[in-house]
């Protein structure tokens, strides 16, 4: 079988419709002509640097650390972005890409609705439309990231097929694109999808390790043991790995959303519980039964509740560079809560995932060892809804 | 001459699709026989996808209507032996999405495509790029692959009609499934190229729903395919329903 485009080991490719296909060719040819150019890298750094607030602080978390009595737990500060996630370094670097490629409108698949807010954002600066799709479900979890959104100008679309998550708003994000092509960009927000997308929002990420690496090096005078980031489509964890997938000395961890348990339907583990399939324009893993359809999943966190992961993540599982483990629902909330009580940070449910196995594997590791945690955003948006998991009836 | 070539080898082709499972397993399967024996010349069988992206909300709808009343592949696999022992022989091919086929084995899938007496496999997930893994297996099993031209195809048209068999799905404008008023695509244009570049007939989908739609696109190709406008006639129910579809492939055929 010939090797096609956008492969991570049998990983990735391209499974999407006919109509699609020139759309993506020439998005791939845009990206491969701006990622060498300097003019495009400059105007990028300007605005990653001075709208964006890169770089983010490596932080120290020394009284976590001290607490749980092993290795320290650097947290990387991926939350002290402009509109508070990782979401917005890809972001910046599509919608940059977009209005090179004479496109007028972005459309974007939301989970959290952190995605959706980065590419509104973006939107609104570069005077672009914008239209979100979002799964009804998720915007009743994320009400106030909806309004966010509509404050910034964009139209957000309530997705009531299927589950009505992540999962459907990809497809409605897809369907409309294919009704409209000539004026529109996908801004797809995570590493996942048909190639060329795993590649570029792996690249726009990738900014994460680059300077974790740096700042680390400062900080520490050597490159950290472990580094971990939560894992739904996986694009925060692809830009915190990336360049250290050559190190290794480095260990990569990759966290999942067990939801109610793996051992129960109310999961959305794709590495844990998913097998090899072909969906949303890629092979990797996906949840699914036995006659291949796609399993409804489930996590307490939007962002994290998708049935697949993007393609270079199951490839660095199958050749072993990363590993990826599995956290319940009850560990990210008691993560999340940790984190606020511990270091006055509240994370994003999602990257509270992140936290809680760092909490599990911290104690076990000797003093002079270095985790850093990729604190992918920031969790102003969850408060509430961990309220009402714990049985405080408030509302946004 | 593959069976799906000699659909259209007595003139314009019409071929309705079907959502295997819908509204229910029984009536699904009279429904297959019944555009059958009314003048179908080829029937699109959807084998329903729980996330069928190609779709507007009438062929979703109908997919996650017969997920819901317990159809599976391994079911559709006996519908179809079903009727094939029972006597119908008109071609059909299996319109579904490429998980469905690579959950089951896609060798496996396809060798018992070959056994029950489908004739091709459309997979709208699938484009001239990936097709290899499952192309090299339907040779093997005597099944054509049948490939897509979008109005976007543009460039792509004469390397898809190049390498093409059974027939060309013409996709006759953007966006999914489902019935429109008016189909503006310049279809004549994407036929031109097709002609100029094989033999393989091309028939055109999306968006057709009454008998002057069908008797257009099949004057500009060799045929006409409708699935929405279908199930419509099927949701529309009462006693008449069987009746009723077959009043509707007759006209259809008519049209054409």
């Amino acid at each position: 079988m010939a090797e096609t485009r956008g492969r991570f080991g049998i990983h990735g490719g391209q499974y999407i419709p006919e109509t699609l296909m020139n759309a993506v060719n020439e998005l791939e040819q845009a990206y491969n002509h701006y990622k060498n150019d300097p003019d495009f890298q400059a105007e990028l750094q300007d605005l990653l640097n001075n709208y964006a607030n890169r770089p983010s602080p490596l932080y120290y978390a020394e009284k976590m650390s001290r607490d749980l009595g092993g290795a320290k737990i650097y947290l990387k500060r991926e939350d002290l972005n402009h509109t508070g996630a990782h979401k917005i370094n890809n972001v910046l670097g599509q919608a940059l890409l977009a209005k090179k490629m004479g496109k007028t409108r972005l459309i974007a698949e939301t989970g959290a609705g952190q995605h959706g807010v980065a590419t509104a954002t973006a939107a609104a600066l570069f005077g672009m439309e914008c239209v979100v799709f979002m799964g009804e479900e998720d915007t009743k979890r994320q009400a106030l990231n909806v309004y966010r959104m509509k404050l910034l100008g964009s139209e957000v679309v309530p997705v009531k097929s299927g589950t009505a998550t992540l999962k459907d708003a990809v497809n409605e994000a897809m369907k409309e694109w294919t009704r409209r092509i000539s004026d529109t960009h996908y801004c797809l927000g995570s590493c996942m999808g048909p190639h060329p997308f795993p590649t570029i929002v792996r690249d726009f990420q990738s900014v994460i390790s680059k300077e974790i690496k740096e700042q680390c090096l400062k900080k520490e005078g050597r490159l950290p043991d472990v580094v971990m980031a939560c894992v739904g489509g996986g694009s925060n964890a692809i830009g915190a790995f990336y360049n250290f997938i050559n190190d290794p000395s480095v260990q990569l961890i990759g966290c999942e959303a067990a939801g109610r348990g793996i051992d129960t339907f109310e999961t959305a583990a794709t590495v844990a519980t998913g097998k090899l399939g072909i969906f949303h324009g890629m092979k990797s893993y996906f949840c699914q039964d036995e006659f291949g359809q796609i399993a409804p999943v489930y996590s307490i966190s939007a962002g994290l509740d998708y049935p697949g992961v993007g393609p270079e993540h199951a490839n660095l599982h199958d050749i072993g560079r990363a590993q990826y483990v599995a956290i319940t629902d009850d560990e990210a909330v008691e993560a999340f809560e940790y984190l606020s009580r511990t270091e006055g940070v509240i994370p994003a449910i999602e990257s509270a995932h992140a936290v809680a196995h760092a909490m599990k594997i911290a104690p076990t590791m000797d003093k002079d060892r270095i985790i850093v945690v990729n604190l992918s955003g920031r969790g102003d948006k969850d408060v509430a809804a961990i309220a009402r998991y714990r049985g405080e009836d408030i509302y946004e | 001459m593959s069976n799906i070539k000699k659909a259209f080898a007595n003139g314009k082709a019409f071929i309705p699709f079907i959502t295997c499972g819908y509204p229910d397993i029984k009536t699904s399967k009279e429904v297959i026989r019944t555009v059958a024996e009314s003048g179908a010349d080829l029937i699109e069988i959807g084998i329903p996808f729980s996330d069928p992206t190609a779709e507007g909300p009438v062929i979703q709808h109908a997919n996650l209507k017969a997920l819901e009343g317990g159809i599976t592949t391994v079911k559709v696999f006996e519908v179809i032996r079903e009727l094939r022992n029972e006597g119908v022989t008109v071609p059909m091919v299996f319109m579904t999405y490429a998980n469905v086929v690579f959950s089951f084995g896609s060798e496996k899938f396809i060798s018992t495509c070959r056994d029950i007496g489908i004739d091709g496999l459309i997979l709208p997930d699938i484009p001239y790029e990936e097709r290899g893994e499952f192309l090299d297996i339907c040779h093997k099993y005597g099944l054509d692959m049948i490939p897509f031209v979008a109005p976007t195809s543009a460039n792509r048209i004469a390397m898809i009609a190049k390498h093409s068999e059974g027939f060309i799905y013409i996709i006759s404008s953007l966006g999914v499934t489902g019935v429109r008023d008016e189909i503006t695509t310049d279809i004549s244009s994407i036929v031109k190229i097709i002609r100029e570049n094989t033999d393989t007939p091309c028939a055109v989908g999306f968006g057709i729903s009454t008998p002057e739609q069908a008797h257009e696109m099949a004057e500009l190709s060799d045929g006409a395919i409708v699935g929405s406008a279908l199930i419509k006639v099927i949701d529309a129910g009462g006693e008449d329903m069987l009746k009723n579809v077959g009043e509707f492939v007759r006209k259809m055929k008519e049209a054409v």
